[in-house]
């Protein structure tokens, strides 16, 4: 099957963006009316339902953010009773509070339809044996997979997480053609499986890896359709959103959001206005159709661009690239935007230095300074002064080409940066202000 | 000629320039026992190389490298200059009469008079240039 439900996920986009304008207008009327938390929030943005006259009205919109939802634990903006609700989900709270996601039976039927389409569209269906190693619980993943699964006649398999030996062999024995996992932990069973003398891609029928929940990169992508002899898809969710909602299609081109459900922007974390497109900016989405937790102009605080064009698949729904990074981690440094993952992918392109590096941001005079600390290859050394200051030159000049803005480098020895999980922790903000 | 008794293992050495890194880099060799014959460090903004000439070149190398250093071997080559007034402008208008183009030097006072220590492109031409001249090169036996 092509698509799950063609005439929506194929609409002619004018058509589409009226269907999200009628959407979005029944949302605001039906949030100004009954939600005493979007009532005061538009009252104090001055702004009424009926100045909604147009899609692009959105951006009157007052924004919601995550603080928003740990303010209201348990479930205080909840615009459903506990009587409606058929479900609850709740997040790890890593950062803070948890948050608590609640679910009426249409929010459950909109997120497994979603997947429905998504799962379609990287071509799994009746015939398929999907497995799901994504942790069944108060966590997202593993339900919203499962029923997503089921609803396009897929066979689940439940492994959830952990027991990676038994996984492997139940992948063997029972046909896998599918998982849904994290892909480090795709990466981790493929190792499991040489430990045992067996090659996912030789031994399995895997063909299909639908993998998120954590940042990955295109190198891992290559590494993994290569090593394991499957095809390895982009999935995308927060639990705010219902959970994993979004996939890539064939095309592994960005997900796509589906316009009927979310209404997605993307904004300058900094001034809240529209970035051009195809820039990177702020993800901001409109749920359309939730009824328990819907949510307006939601600020997830993930980095990434929007491509708007009709896809080679024939989906005319947008595509959003895989996350580039927090905006937590973002640094402005004159006025400009800089995400240390845009330094990390510009070093991975210069083979004469390490890919670790730290990123000291001070203030000289009136004015920002940059300066990215990075090891000097073993190979690379040279007991000639002028061969490194090239180097040390074409790295500032690939850094001011992918930053539009100027980075002194620093060439320190080997080994002698710190050495962390996270990349926050790259950057050492000694500006005072 | 041999001309491969001319060419001197020099040991290269990144250092981050900052204070304790030269100390860092002595009491190693001190510790293996490694003396140290010749040295000169070259320094550009927040990094610098340290050059040196050792009698045990290949044990510095493995202690250096072992404690997290990066270290290169260099050929370089030494001449002999006469210690008087005009003994390094005779070796300097030699070299240039000869068309050799100098990437670095430095000197030292050795035992037997004062050794011009010379970082070139091209060593096997330049031995063959500076020995053609009449100037003494000094072999590698000497140092190591």
């Amino acid at each position: 099957m092509r698509c799950w439900e063609p005439r929506i996920e194929e609409m002619p986009t004018a058509e589409l963006k009226e269907m999200q304008y009628k959407l979005l207008k029944s949302l605001v009327y039906r949030l100004y009316s009954f939600s005493p938390f979007y009532h005061d929030r538009m009252k104090e943005q001055n702004v009424h339902p009926d100045d909604i006259r147009e899609l692009l009205d959105v951006r009157k919109l007052p924004f919601m953010f995550k603080r928003d939802l740990r303010d209201s634990y348990p479930d205080k903006i909840f615009t459903a009773t506990q009587e409606e609700l058929v479900r609850y989900h709740v997040s790890s709270g890593t950062t803070g509070k948890p948050t608590v996601v609640g679910y009426t039976q249409n929010d459950l039927n909109g997120w497994t339809t979603s997947l429905a389409r998504a799962l379609t569209s990287i071509g799994l269906g009746r015939g398929d044996v999907i497995q799901v190693s994504y942790g069944y619980g108060l966590f997202t993943g593993g339900l919203g997979l499962h029923y997503g699964a089921e609803r396009i006649g897929a066979t689940v398999l439940p492994t959830s997480v952990g027991n990676t030996e038994r996984q492997i062999e139940l992948m063997q024995d029972l046909g896998s053609t599918a998982i849904a996992c994290t892909p480090s932990y795709l990466l981790h069973m493929g190792e499991v499986a040489e430990k045992m003398g067996l090659s996912i891609k030789k031994d399995t029928k895997l063909k299909a890896g639908i993998l998120g929940a954590e940042p990955w990169t295109e190198r891992m992508r290559t590494r993994m359709e290569e090593w394991l002899g499957i095809k390895a898809f982009d999935i995308y969710g927060t639990s705010e959103l219902s959970g994993p909602m979004f996939t890539e299609c064939t095309e592994q081109n960005g997900f796509h959001v589906w316009s009927d459900m979310a209404l997605t922007e993307i904004i300058d974390p900094k001034t809240g206005e529209p970035v051009a497109p195809g820039e990177n900016g702020e993800l901001t989405i409109t749920i359309l159709q939730k009824e328990a937790l819907p949510m307006i102009r939601y600020r997830i605080g993930d980095i990434t661009s929007m491509d708007e064009d009709v896809c080679p698949c024939g989906r005319t729904h947008p595509r959003v690239q895989r996350i580039q990074g927090r905006v937590d981690d973002m640094l402005i440094i004159r006025g400009i935007n800089v995400f240390p993952s845009q330094v990390e992918y510009a070093l991975m392109a210069i083979p004469e230095v390490g890919q670790h590096f730290q990123i000291v941001v001070d203030r000289k005079g009136a004015l920002d300074d940059m300066l990215v600390r990075v090891e000097l290859n073993k190979e690379s050394f040279s007991d000639k002064i002028t061969d490194l200051m090239i180097i040390k030159e074409r790295i500032e000049h690939k850094l001011r080409n992918a930053l539009n803005v100027n980075a002194d480098v620093e060439l320190v020895e080997p080994g002698s940066l710190p050495r962390y999980e996270g990349k926050s922790k790259k950057v050492l903000d000694r500006r005072s202000l | 000629m041999d001309v491969k008794k001319y060419v001197i293992k020099q040991i290269s050495i990144f250092s981050e320039n900052r204070p304790g890194r030269l100390a860092a880099i002595a009491h190693a060799l001190g510790e293996e026992n490694v003396n140290i014959l010749a040295f000169s460090i070259a320094e550009a903004n927040g990094f610098g190389v340290v050059r040196a000439l050792v009698d045990q070149p290949e044990k510095a190398y493995k202690k250096l490298s072992s404690i997290g250093f990066n270290v290169a071997f260099t050929d370089v080559i030494a001449v002999h200059m006469q210690d008087r007034p005009g003994g390094l402008y005779e070796i300097a208008k030699m070299l240039g009469d000869a068309n050799i183009n100098i990437e670095y030097s430095y000197a030292y006072s050795g035992k037997e008079g004062a050794v011009l220590i010379l970082r070139v492109d091209q060593v096997v031409d330049a031995i063959e240039k500076i020995s053609k001249s009449g100037a003494t090169l000094i072999e590698s036996s000497v140092f190591h």
